[in-house]
């Protein structure tokens, strides 16, 4: 099901303000992609461009083409509820619905999409809790609200909803930034698992992650505060942490930025 | 590490200003600030608590001297007459006229103010909702005797066209059967009723689908949730104890609501099954229209009917806090 995004010509406004620009990248089907970069330069809105969540932001609009497997997620006529029910997405903080049962968050973009048996139901929330190394946690307080669990489960809680669906792409958006090291250690082990199924999308700030996860990392940079962000490089992670083609990844890598 | 290394190099400072810093700490107000405020929170609270103490005990010894010579039951006597010698009295109709009133303007008003705040916060353009918002803000600023006489004036003679409707459609039920005479009825009163709790309603439901976390509806969009589907799995879960209290504070006005009811009710001292016949009467009405003319025997009754309403009220928020008590593991607070 993992299929292949091809962005051109990206640019992304809120309101008048351009906060990205001219982005073009290719990434491919089971491979995990990283983004870095500073503060502010636009990985975290290009992101959530690729699933048409930008436009939800009050005056968020997108310029340029994002293609999935030769689909136009921009194209006339593509609705964006059925663009994020392909893609999907785990955010910066856990967000399990609060009022919903751990197996009722896993079941709840199952039954956005249409009517399942009990058991069929029960098959998918089991298979997506243990792709989620969640399962074995669980299991015995399915009916218990998901967020009565820890902040590192919460967040596992929040992949296997994601993956409940079998989306085409999972987007992650620094999905370890507010956890201890050692949930954030089960994700990592957990992205690694899951880039066999899946194209995976990971912002992140932290350069040994993206090192540690990711088989490709692009490097974002803004030439000024209030400049639109830009892509500065996309290659191999390993030749971008070990001999970048532009200096201004090495600086970054190196710590000598800004 | 660091800092055990720098610790050993440079003494820690001398330890008896440290001890009385934390000293101060503990003991919390020194400074004449803190004094003066810890004073003056604690003396307001003290001072409510003897004020509610000294109403429930004005309001308890006064029914008491009334009930204790009511020659009816008090709880079911269809009557009130407090010249009488002896006198007889109850509290039956104004009951259940009261809890039928306010349950129709509940039933009426609160689907529609939630649908009201949903349209201001979720659908309509910021440019609409702003000044709607502010309308509905007006609306609930409106004294309730204005509501009273246009319910008198222009809702009533509009009233015969519904009934007539209702009778002819609904009237086999019993409840909706109309006998023609005028719309001075239970339906018109909560009808009205909730054309007032509407905007109290609307907008504490408006403030408190506002504050939903923008992650809780991230989260449903990002699983392909539609703007309804958005509203079902975040918003209307995050926000049903805040609906619950904002309906509370709309019942809280309907129940107590005085002048309005009197305007619009043609009363009597008798329960009807039909919600569409005129007549019957709610607590506050009845105190309204009695308590002028009241002896002082006449005075202390309608004082136990009003000890009476004041029960009921607290019983209906210890049920809401009950409800809201009883969902508080999946609310949203610790999210």
């Amino acid at each position: 099901m993992a299929k292949r995004i091809d962005v051109s010509g990206l640019t992304a406004y809120y309101g008048s303000h351009k906060a990205i620009e001219d982005i073009s990248m290719t990434v491919e089907p089971r491979s995990v992609t990283a983004f870095i970069g500073p503060s502010g330069c636009g990985k975290s809105t290009f992101l959530r461009t690729l699933n048409r969540m930008h436009e939800v932001t009050p005056g968020g609009r997108v310029e340029g083409k994002v293609l999935l497997d030769d689909e136009d997620l921009y194209g006339a006529g593509v609705d964006p509820v059925a663009v994020r029910r392909t893609i999907g997405m785990v955010f910066q903080r856990p967000n399990p619905f609060p009022t919903m049962s751990i197996y009722d968050n896993v079941a709840a973009g199952l039954r956005l999409n249409g009517s399942y048996k009990k058991s069929e139901l029960n098959d998918i929330v089991e298979r997506s809790l243990k792709g989620a190394n969640l399962w074995n946690e669980v299991k015995d307080r399915l009916n218990k609200p998901g967020s009565g669990l820890s902040g590192g489960q919460q967040q596992r809680l929040c992949i296997a909803r994601a993956i409940a669906v079998e989306p085409d792409v999972l987007l992650m958006d620094e999905p370890c930034s507010a956890l201890d090291p050692i949930s954030t250690l089960a994700i990592e082990d957990l992205i690694g698992d899951l880039k066999e199924r899946f194209t995976i999308v990971i912002v992140t700030h932290n350069m040994q992650q993206a090192a540690r996860v990711s088989d490709r990392t692009a490097f974002f940079n803004l030439a000024a505060v209030g400049q639109p962000g830009r892509l500065i490089e996309i290659d191999d992670t390993e030749r971008i942490f070990s001999n970048p083609s532009v200096q201004a990844t090495e600086d970054y890598i190196s710590g000598r930025f800004g | 590490m660091d800092i055990s290394t720098h610790n050993t190099q440079a003494p820690p400072p001398a330890p008896q200003p440290a001890a009385t810093v934390q000293k101060r700490a503990a003991r919390g107000a020194t400074r004449p600030g803190d004094r003066i405020f810890l004073g003056l929170s604690r003396g307001s609270g003290i001072f409510l608590l003897v004020i509610m103490a000294a109403i429930a005990v004005f309001l308890t010894y006064r029914a008491s001297l009334a009930i204790s010579k009511d020659e009816g039951n008090f709880l079911t006597t269809f009557e009130w007459n407090t010249n009488l010698n002896p006198p007889v009295f109850g509290i039956a109709v104004l009951a259940f006229g009261t809890v039928v009133s306010s349950i129709i303007a509940m039933v009426i008003a609160v689907p529609i103010a939630v649908a009201i705040a949903l349209f201001i916060t979720h659908y309509a353009p910021r440019k609409l909702g702003g000044p709607l918002a502010y309308v509905i803000d007006l609306l609930a600023a409106v004294p309730s005797i204005v509501y009273g006489l246009w319910g008198a004036l222009i809702l009533v003679p509009q009233m015969d066209g519904l009934f007539g409707w209702l009778d002819s459609y609904l009237g086999w039920t019993g409840i909706f059967s109309w006998d023609g005479g005028p719309p001075r009825s239970m339906l018109t009163v909560g009808i009205l009723l909730a054309i007032m709790i509407l905007p109290i309603i609307t907008n504490v439901s408006r403030e408190v689908f506002r504050q939903v976390p923008q992650m809780h509806e991230e989260a449903a969009l990002a699983l392909g949730a539609t703007r309804w589907e958005v509203i079902r799995m975040s918003v209307l879960p995050f926000g049903r104890s805040g609906v619950i209290s904002a309906s509370m504070l709309g019942l809280g006005r309907a129940l107590g609501e005085t002048m309005a009811v009197a305007t619009v009710l043609s009363p009597d001292f008798d329960i009807h099954a039909s919600l569409l016949n005129a007549g019957g009467g709610t607590f506050a009405q009845n105190i309204a229209s009695k308590f002028g003319e009241a002896s002082e025997f006449g005075r202390d009754a309608l004082i136990a009917s009003g000890l009476v309403l004041f029960v009921i009220t607290l019983l209906v928020n210890g049920a809401a806090r009950a409800i809201i008590a009883r969902r508080k593991e999946y609310s949203g607070a610790n999210a």
